[in-house]
């Protein structure tokens, strides 16, 4: 049987499948043949057909299941105590190639050697970030005498094994300027040079300076998958994460699709877009053939970068004004081209329908050149 | 006397630090083994000429890949290479992909 033959006809998945049942029914060689042309022509004929409007059957194929979803936005997922958006607002959000997702999510998986519950856990609270806000119970301004005072929650330094005069040398380090520590309270006096009117939001700086932890981490929280340890955080930062001597890189993974573009890249970005996709559908019931959200995801990555599908992504960048203009402000994008003089050249299908002419799709898409042959030539 | 000032009251001062995206570039992990990041093989020029050849194309109808993408650095591609990208598909199997590299 001539195998090589076969990875040029099929995609491999439908080669294994030939591979397998040729196997399990000890097919002959003639047998065999007679199957595998069989399966080529149902491949033949399941195959989409050239003109075929794909483009139009995915949205469809995608926007109607969507019209059915609950408009429930949020669900606590589990018994873990972290909201995560679902749903429609969250499909909406991967089309829309927002820059940040409404709840940035990562997924942390440890390495063999750090994965027992005592050291996951201790490995979730390292990463928690903390601020100066979460140990101050309240903050002063003191005008008279130029300072600004940090009253300490006592319970909040000892949950976080942080001592005052750790706290002020943070401060002190990343201001520079005079910081005293007492018991209760931390005293940071501020330059001559600055204006009352900049006291708060130099105070603000103050309550929101990094103590510990990776920054973006919000919450951290410890779950049992299977037989491993797995962190989930709220929250992302996914490249200090990665850089992590305890963390398993080839695993771990966010679901802020700007950042797993900037991080792994775009092919990356593009497989992210599908599980996060294919998860949202699939946790509302929803039944979507893949094939779809994989064209959707190729065209929101064809340049490189992760574009939204819509008025300042794909649907913007189209070609034809007339197209543009069909979408959304028109006003703008026909004075835009009027100014530049541009040249539609009905090339597509909104324009062509817009005029009454024949649409490129299908049959309409085939067109006849002629060519006449010289005299004398052949 | 000025302790009337308290934090609640300031809250929406509260500056955001802008999100860092950027930054240096030297990573300590290894993103081509991550489980997202696809094979990626950089073509030479013959199986680049090949493969224009085969879909009767220039190389500008190519999805693109930017050159400061970090898979692209890994692997040290040049704006105008071509790279070939072995997906893992659900449906498929196994499909093949091509991108242009290309400066911003």
């Amino acid at each position: 049987m001539n195998w090589e033959e076969l990875n040029s006809k099929f995609p491999e998945a439908i080669v294994e499948k030939i591979k397998e049942v040729v196997k399990k029914y000890n097919l002959s060689d003639q047998q065999a043949k007679k199957f595998i042309s069989i399966v080529e022509e149902m491949y033949e004929k399941s195959k989409f057909e050239p003109g075929e409007a794909i483009g139009v059957v995915a949205a469809q194929s995608i926007s109607e299941p969507a019209t059915q979803m609950t408009m429930r936005t949020y669900h606590v997922a589990g018994a873990a105590e972290i909201k995560v958006t679902l749903g429609l607002p969250r499909l909406i959000e991967i089309f829309d190639a927002r820059r940040e997702p409404s709840t940035p999510m990562m997924e942390i998986y440890l390495k063999k050697e750090y994965n027992t519950k005592e050291k996951a856990v201790k490995f979730a609270s390292e990463i928690k970030e903390l601020v100066v806000e979460d140990v101050v119970k309240s903050s002063v301004v003191d005008i008279l005498n130029f300072q600004i005072e940090l009253i300490l929650d006592e319970a909040a330094m000892k949950n976080s094994r942080i001592t005052p005069e750790e706290l002020a040398k943070r401060i002190k380090e990343s201001f520079k300027t005079e910081v005293r520590a007492g018991k209760t309270k931390v005293v940071v006096k501020l330059k001559e040079d600055i204006e009352i009117k900049d006291l708060h939001k130099i105070k603000n700086k103050i309550l929101s300076l990094q103590i510990k932890g990776i920054k973006g981490i919000k919450q951290t929280i410890v779950r049992r998958e299977g037989n491993e340890w797995v962190i989930l955080t709220l929250g992302s930062n996914l490249k200090k994460i990665l850089e992590r001597e305890e963390v398993d890189a080839t695993r771990t993974i966010s679901n802020d699709i700007h950042e797993v573009a900037n991080v792994l890249g775009i092919e990356a970005a593009r497989n992210l877009i599908i599980r996060e996709v294919t998860k949202t559908l699939e946790e509302q019931g929803l039944d979507v053939d893949i094939r779809h959200v994989l064209l959707v995801a190729d065209i929101m990555t064809v340049d490189g970068v992760v574009k939204p599908i819509g008025r300042y992504g794909v649907a913007g960048a189209k070609g034809s004004v007339l197209a543009r203009a069909n979408f959304e402000e028109t006003i703008k994008h026909l004075t835009q081209a009027a100014l530049t003089g541009e040249v539609d050249k009905l090339e597509s299908t909104v324009e062509n329908v817009m005029i009454n002419q024949v649409v490129p799709i299908g049959t309409g898409m085939v067109e006849l050149i002629y060519s006449p042959k010289k005299k004398g030539k052949k | 006397m000025s302790k009337f000032i308290n934090r609640e009251n300031f809250k929406y001062l509260k500056i955001h630090d802008k999100k860092s995206s950027e930054g240096d570039n030297l990573t300590k992990f290894n993103i081509l083994k991550h489980k997202l990041v696809p094979e990626h093989v950089v073509l030479s020029e013959e199986e680049k000429r090949k493969l224009l050849e085969k879909y009767n194309i220039s190389e500008k109808q190519l999805p693109k890949i930017l050159a400061k993408d970090p898979v692209v650095k890994a692997i040290g591609a040049k704006p105008g290479d071509v790279i070939k990208i072995i997906r893992k598909s659900p449906v498929a199997g196994k499909v093949i992909y091509y991108r242009l590299v290309i400066e911003e």
